[in-house]
């Protein structure tokens, strides 16, 4: 821990390479202390209105787990399901050894003063482990919800899918109705190792003026699965995320989705990087930003290193109603034998498909709604239909925001 | 004769010819109709009356104008109509929009129609019919049952299209049906099919065992087409009153479909030239 600390301090004012710098000290950093809560259906109707909006049903119905945090406070953690282990990540700190094994192995505290903020002012966060061979069916669902105005949230996540597990996860991140101000810091580290498969979906809920800077860094071993979709469709002031994962064992699969929609005033810089460091692995990007006035970044970045890898990189955007979007797509193969490619298109709905469905019977604004929801509806392969619904559901809420 | 009997067959008379009245008024009638694509004039003072109940051929070699026509039909506004106007159902529709030209009852059969992605076929089927309608029947009879859940047009063969596009119109079920080129590129399995398909979708499919007879099935038709074609295969499957002959876009000829297809199978469209000039 000293070690890593004194990693962090050096770290401290280190600027991010990538989106708009962030005045850490003009955010509240104080821990806001919140009771646990054993019994979900005890939240406030209207946090239970948001954290649905993110994927998080209080209920539990069809969820083998559960986390919530609140600001800085866990208010709720736990595990409907053997196999399966649901733990704040501060708790983990204190109690179980072989967390030191994953805690900062992959993301490096010193990689921006973000990272570094997490590791000197950490709040919690949440460790979701399955244990080897367990297939949890049912997703786990995480919230990391804001309430306190002006509030740095400062949270570091572990997900672990041990040797021939399966695991899914949805993480939504939401803010109070009335919440403006904050800063969302969030650090994830995801270990898939041998013949594990696990899906992550995370769908961010943000505030107008909410700044975020998530850090994530995932590491597939042989055989593996890894599913990361991302879905940010509610304004936020400013995003800037880049997860990376490293492919290190043969067979290793990773496949990204980003769905995102960029309202006025909206800065987002949303990428994805893998690494293809063994024979037979295979990745693949798939982005879809929608802009109704904000300005996107779409990355993404595929790195071939061995023979024998097949990636692709596909990248779509529609402009509907002013707003830019920047799609830069970059493939790098450091040797023969390596198959690799990618596609970027960005435009504004094509006026054909448009009169096509209006031939149909649509009016032109139900055509306009019709084709922006087939435009984010992407077919996710391996996708638990529980989680499908809720991406879905997103989309469909979005679509009525953008109309 | 007297009076009574006299009185019954005025107020025959009256009902049947209102009747008729009724259905002539459905008709698609199109007076000096000029447009322009770009710069280019490429529909010259057309006329052109469909009554309820027929069906007419468009032939036309390639560049003519014929999807041109259908288009401007449809409301497709990069088709300026500068002249003359287009009626349907006694309303004035040159200026109106396509979706309501759609609602309206007219629909098209297309000859490339655009890729949706995300936009699946099975949903297009919904989208014509206005919700309730049993899919997965109307597709096993057009033979289309497995490309339900694929994007619609994305990456279907010719032939493929022309099978989805006529599967959206027997949704869609509208008065006025416009094809453009539905059989080219079609396999001769499916030939018959789409054919068998056009005729039912026009009222002209024979039914052997039906109550009524052929002529009152016909007097009761009401649908009304237009056809492109250029290889007229599709006159073995569906029979049509008129055929007509656009050339550089000028209607030139109105005549039987037969006639003109023989023409043409045996001239070509020189004979069209002579009509022009
Ligand atoms: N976007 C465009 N800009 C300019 N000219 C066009 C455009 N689209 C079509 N044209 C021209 O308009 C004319 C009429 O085209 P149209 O598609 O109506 O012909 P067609 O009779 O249907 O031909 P085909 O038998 O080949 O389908 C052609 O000369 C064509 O090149
Ligand atoms: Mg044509």
């Amino acid at each position: 821990m000293r070690e890593l600390d004194k990693k962090a301090l050096q770290a401290k004012e280190k600027n991010a390479k990538l989106g708009p710098d962030i005045d850490l000290e003009s955010y509240d950093s104080e821990p806001v202390p919140h009771d646990y809560v054993e019994d979900l259906g005890s939240l406030s109707e209207a946090e239970k209105k948001r954290m649905i909006l993110a994927g998080v049903d209080a209920e539990e119905k069809d969820r083998s787990g559960t986390y919530i945090q609140k600001d800085t406070a866990v208010l709720h953690a736990g595990s409907k399901e053997e196999g399966l282990e649901v733990i704040p990540i501060k708790q983990a700190l204190r109690e179980h050894e072989w967390i030191k094994d994953y805690y900062w192995k992959l993301v490096s505290v010193d990689t921006d003063k973000y990272t570094a903020r997490a590791q000197l002012d950490l709040h919690d966060g949440y460790v979701i482990r399955a244990l080897p061979g367990s297939k949890i069916i049912y997703p786990v669902q995480a919230c990391l919800y804001l309430e306190k105005e002006g509030l740095s949230q400062n949270v570091h996540n572990i997900i672990i899918a041990e040797e021939g597990s399966e695991l899914h996860v949805i993480t939504g991140c939401a803010t109070a109705a009335h919440l403006r101000q904050g800063l969302h810091v969030g650090i994830s580290e995801f270990y898939i190792k041998k013949n594990a498969k696990l899906s992550f979906t995370m769908i961010h809920h943000w505030a107008e003026e909410m700044m975020v800077r998530p850090r994530s860094v995932g590491r597939v071993e042989e055989g593996g699965l890894f599913l990361n979709n991302y879905i940010c469709m509610r304004p936020v002031k400013s995003l800037q995320m880049y997860p990376t994962t490293h492919l290190v064992g043969k067979g290793a699969v990773a496949r990204f989705y980003n769905l995102l929609v960029g309202s006025p005033g909206s800065e987002m810089d949303v990428g994805g990087r893998i690494f293809l460091k063994e024979t037979d692995t295979r990745a693949e990007i798939v982005s879809r930003a929608i802009t109704n006035g904000g300005n996107i970044i779409a990355r993404g970045d595929l790195i071939g290193e061995v023979p024998g890898v097949k990636a692709h990189l596909e990248c779509r955007g529609l402009i509907l109603n002013g707003g830019s979007i920047h799609a830069i797509p970059e493939l790098k193969g450091e040797v023969d034998g390596v198959e690799m490619s990618h596609e970027a298109a960005v435009g504004k709905i094509a006026q054909e498909e448009i009169l096509y469905l209006m031939s149909r019977g649509l009016s032109e604004d139900e055509a306009t709604s019709t084709i922006v929801r087939g435009f984010l509806s992407v077919d996710i392969p391996g996708l638990p239909p529980q989680l499908k619904a809720e991406i879905d559901r997103a989309v469909e809420q979005s679509d009525k925001d953008v109309m | 004769m007297g009076v009574f009997a006299a009185l019954r067959n005025h107020a025959r008379c009256f009902t049947q010819c209102t009747l008729d009245d009724e259905k002539e008024r459905k008709m698609l009638q199109i007076e000096d109709l000029q447009v322009k694509l770009g710069d280019k004039e490429i529909l010259k003072h057309i006329d052109l009356e469909i009554h309820p109940g027929e069906t007419h051929i468009l032939f036309g070699p390639n560049g003519s104008g014929k999807t041109s026509l259908l288009m401007t039909i449809m409301g497709y506004p990069q088709y300026r109509v500068t002249g003359g106007k287009i009626l349907f159902k006694g309303k004035d529709i040159t200026h109106m929009p396509v979706d309501e030209r759609a609602q309206l009852g007219i629909s098209m059969s297309y000859q490339r129609p655009p890729t949706i992605h995300g936009v699946k076929t099975r949903q297009m089927v919904q989208i014509c019919a206005k919700g309730e309608v049993d899919v997965e029947a109307l597709a096993t009879k057009m033979n289309f049952s497995e490309f339900l859940e694929r994007d619609i047009n994305a990456g279907f063969s010719g032939g493929e299209i022309k099978r989805s596009e006529l599967l959206q119109l027997m949704a869609q079920d509208a008065d006025m049906l416009l094809f453009d080129e539905p059989e080219s590129g079609v396999d001769l399995e499916n030939i018959s099919l789409i054919g068998n398909t056009i005729s039912k979708l026009l009222q002209r499919d024979f039914m052997v065992k039906s109550e009524k007879t052929q002529k009152e099935r016909r007097k009761e038709r009401t649908k009304m087409g237009l056809i492109i074609t250029h290889t007229g295969f599709i006159l073995d499957y569906v029979t049509a009153d008129k055929g007509q002959v656009l050339y550089e876009g000028v209607l030139v000829c109105t005549t039987s479909p037969r006639e003109i297809f023989r023409t043409i199978s045996e001239v070509g469209y020189e004979e069209c030239v002579r009509c022009v000039s």
